[in-house]
């Protein structure tokens, strides 16, 4: 069948192209962080320089985003997953409205909700100038993702059913939460965890506004570095921010190929 | 106990609702009136709008955003559809390739535009070795376009991906065996039956582009679209009535954009400005 083959290769061949498009400057990115002259290529010698540099320059940047991602899946795993449970317990007018209310920080520009908290809580000098600001930011943004990962597994599993056997052996409230729904939600607990860390590392819309000189996090580093280094060094940042991510893009992918099998699973939709 | 439970129940859905409340309501509200307390009071969110300079900012960013959803659309509708259709051995590389994108912040992909198109980047230096003449769009409109497609690419085609899995192969198909050739297959079969995906991913992509601010400030191009003008009345001008206007602008129109394609699509849809 060479007509079909044509339509497959030319397929394939735009497949390819697209592909091309988005690797090709991150490998040029990784390229320029490890030459020790860009001007002049890849044959001026390879080089760790920039990226001690970077170190050198920006670590704190690296572990405050650490930090800010820690706190925000605690606020998340405190705060989201009961409220998941609540929601999913009791589905209604209510509830709905509750859920899509818990969105719209996604739903509304980044600039907007940071523009509003500035103006809302800026003259509280401590807090605007404490990292706990940003992070208060972070949490508004990844909160849905949490509570709708959650939601969706529960959604998908008979609670109703196993709530009631278990009560039927006496099992108090608590009991039920932490020995049967929790186990239950795990999976979804998870997904969700990885989706808040990897939006928190990478939110940059935000967070540039709610930054102060002394709480910069990665994405605003990488924004400086851009701006004000030579080419190597942000290009040599940017290696840094894909070793990041890297690990987290693989434990998402690996953890969502079983549940898409299932039926279960929603495609996440993450911050550029 | 059922009413034990409930009580229960309330007590874990509180501590969300005064958080969302006192950093999310509250905020906006004040955000909302503080946009009417410029010089002509409510009036000030029209006076805001109808600038010139910030008419052209919102003309700009809603063409560049129409534009880049439609062609995301097709280039992630047909990789998507590929992909999910062909088995070959290196797929799932591709496929990793044309999703790893996916977290990277809006500065990182601007600064993947000036890898691409800026000074000393790779399709100048093609273009001169090709034309003897030099190529640098990264800091144009078409560099916006770039890194707008950019960071579309890799979430529609996960939706699409999604969607044509659930679609059944067996009526392409039915439709070919019947002699439809392959553009009625894509009329008739494909797109309809990808319909409410290409809705609500468009849907995102547009108020993703609308909202995007990194890679306008990664690129610090000449051209503004609304969320650059939102930032540089704040910080530069300290123009704070007009910048809440405009933000408050902003947010309607891609709230909007999400709610009339969750209604078109019937599922819901969330965006990542």
């Amino acid at each position: 069948m060479p007509r079909r083959s044509l339509a497959f290769r030319l397929q394939l061949g735009f497949t390819l192209l697209v592909s091309a498009f988005l690797v090709v400057p991150v490998c040029m990115s990784i390229t320029a962080g490890l030459t020790a002259n860009y001007m002049q290529g890849v044959k001026s010698g390879l080089t760790l320089r920039w990226v001690q540099e970077v170190w050198r320059l920006y670590r704190e940047t690296i572990f405050l985003s650490l930090a800010i991602a820690g706190s925000c899946l605690a606020a998340n795993l405190i705060l989201g997953v009961p409220a998941a449970y609540a929601l999913a317990r009791r589905p209604g007018r209510l509830t709905r409205l509750i859920e899509e209310a818990l969105v719209l920080p996604v739903a509304i520009p980044g600039l907007a909700t940071a523009l509003a908290l500035i103006l809302t809580y800026g003259v509280y000098r401590p807090f605007r100038t404490s990292w706990t600001f940003i992070l208060v930011g972070h949490v508004l943004f990844t909160l849905p993702f949490m509570v709708r990962s959650v939601v969706a597994v529960l959604a998908s599993i008979d609670l109703r059913t196993l709530e009631e056997s278990a009560r039927s052996f006496g099992a108090s409230f608590w009991q039920r939460f932490a020995g049967v729904v929790l186990p239950n939600c795990r999976g979804g607990i998870l997904a969700g965890s990885l989706m808040v860390i990897t939006l928190s590392i990478g939110e940059f819309n935000m967070t540039w506004m709610l930054h102060t000189p002394l709480t910069r996090t990665l994405p605003v580093g990488l924004a400086d570095s851009y701006a004000s280094m030579r080419r190597e060094i942000g290009s040599a940042y940017t290696i840094v921010f894909f070793c990041r991510s890297v690990p987290l893009l693989v434990a998402m992918q690996m953890l969502a190929r079983p549940r898409r099998q299932a039926g279960a699973h929603r495609p996440v939709e993450s911050a550029p | 106990m059922k009413e034990q439970d409930r009580s229960y129940l309330i007590l874990f859905v509180v501590p969300v609702l005064v958080f969302f409340t006192a950093f999310f309501l509250l905020p906006m509200a004040r955000l909302v009136s503080i946009g009417a307390s410029g010089p002509g009071g409510a009036a000030t969110y029209v006076a805001s709008l109808t600038a010139p300079r910030h008419l052209r900012a919102l003309g700009s960013s809603l063409a560049l955003s129409v534009v880049v959803t439609a062609t995301t659309l097709v280039i992630a509708g047909v990789a998507g559809v590929f992909l999910q259709r062909h088995a070959f051995t290196g797929r799932s590389v591709l496929v990793a390739m044309l999703t790893f994108p996916l977290a990277f912040p809006g500065v990182v992909v601007g600064f993947m535009v000036i890898m691409l198109a800026g000074r000393q980047g790779l399709i100048g230096e093609v273009w001169q070795l090709a034309t003897g003449s030099k190529l640098v769009f990264a800091y144009s409109m078409a560099g916006l376009f770039t890194g707008y497609l950019y960071f579309s690419i890799p979430r529609v085609i996960l939706t699409i991906m999604a969607a044509a899995e659930k679609l059944d192969a067996s009526l392409e198909e039915a439709a070919r065996s019947l002699g439809a050739g392959p553009w009625a297959v894509l009329r008739d079969v494909l797109i309809p039956g990808l319909r409410p995906a290409l809705v609500s991913a468009g849907a995102i992509c547009f108020a993703t582009s609308m909202g995007a601010f990194g890679t306008a400030f990664t690129l610090a191009t000449e051209i503004e679209v609304l969320p650059m003008t939102i930032y540089t009345e704040f910080t530069l001008r300290a123009n704070i009535a007009v910048a809440a206007a405009l933000s408050i602008i902003l947010g309607v129109i891609t709230w909007a954009g999400l709610a009339v394609a969750r209604t078109a699509a019937g599922s819901t849809v969330a965006a990542a400005a």
